[in-house]
């Protein structure tokens, strides 16, 4: 045995990322997405608001332009990813064992499916589908 | 004269000074809104369903939202919205290793706050003099 200054084993030092095994991925997706949710959060009310109106027409009109679409669909997704990042952390924190593992499978299954419906609703509207 | 005691003069590790008000409970509440706009952005997909699928589910989504309790859930989400938005920039401060002296983190603290209350009030009057039901 070599003398080892620093409490790691040498496979751990060479591989770096210790007991975590992940390293920061989790930590930098939550900050990369809110500051994107911090973008399109603020776009999403405002343009909203200028809106002025909540009746069908108005709001097909809204989605019907291109860059309203994008912005929305990229929201929804951001919004999706960013909550389901969240939400797993507070699982991680309450819960122990098996169905911590099931309860976190659960939630990316429902953020995945509802994230995707969300942004197919937007492109339905986009692509002038609803009848 | 008081005798050194190393386990009252050994630092505590982080988690263990959000005990007292302000900073565990904005800290709490950053947990509850973002959970809240989980269920947020349920609503907010259903509502964009209901508008893809036509004129008919689209009404009836009308009819939900217009509802009171409805109604009750998006003032507070409004103020979820709001202070999750600004204290998550307080996050991203602290992330950059500034603004952790006592007093600045105090007092961004209570700008958050208020600063949530006064932009959720903002939004909730927008949206009550624009569509009606918001």
């Amino acid at each position: 045995m070599t003398s080892n200054t620093q409490l790691r084993s040498p496979l751990g030092a060479a591989l770096g990322l210790g007991a975590a095994k992940s390293g920061v991925k989790h930590w930098w997706a939550q900050r990369v997405t809110a500051v994107a949710l911090t973008l399109l959060g603020i776009w999403f009310v405002v343009s909203l608001a200028l809106v002025g109106s909540f009746e069908l027409a108005a709001i097909t009109q809204w989605i019907g332009n291109l860059c309203n679409a994008t912005l929305l669909a990229l929201f929804i997704a951001a919004l999706a990813y960013h909550s389901q990042l969240g939400v797993q952390v507070v699982i991680e924190d309450y819960v122990q064992g098996a169905l911590k593992t099931i309860l976190i499978v659960l939630s990316n299954f429902l953020h995945v499916a509802v994230g995707a419906l969300g942004v197919v609703s937007v492109l339905r509207i986009a692509f002038g589908v609803a009848a | 004269m008081v005798k050194s005691n190393p386990s009252l003069t050994r630092p505590l590790s982080p988690f263990m000074h959000y005990d007292k008000w302000p900073a565990m409970f904005l800290s709490i509440l950053h947990r509850i809104t973002g959970l809240a706009m989980t269920a947020g952005a349920l609503l907010l997909v259903y509502w964009l369903t209901a508008a893809a699928m036509g004129a008919q589910s689209y009404a009836r989504a009308q009819t939900v939202f217009a509802c009171w309790p409805v109604q009750l859930i998006l003032i507070g989400l409004a103020f979820s919205f709001c202070y999750h938005l600004l204290n998550g920039i307080r996050h991203l401060v602290w992330d950059a290793g500034k603004g952790f002296d006592l007093k600045v983190a105090r007092a961004s603290g209570l700008a958050v706050l208020l600063g949530a209350v006064a932009f959720a009030a903002l939004i909730v009057a927008v949206f009550c003099m624009r569509g009606g039901a918001a």
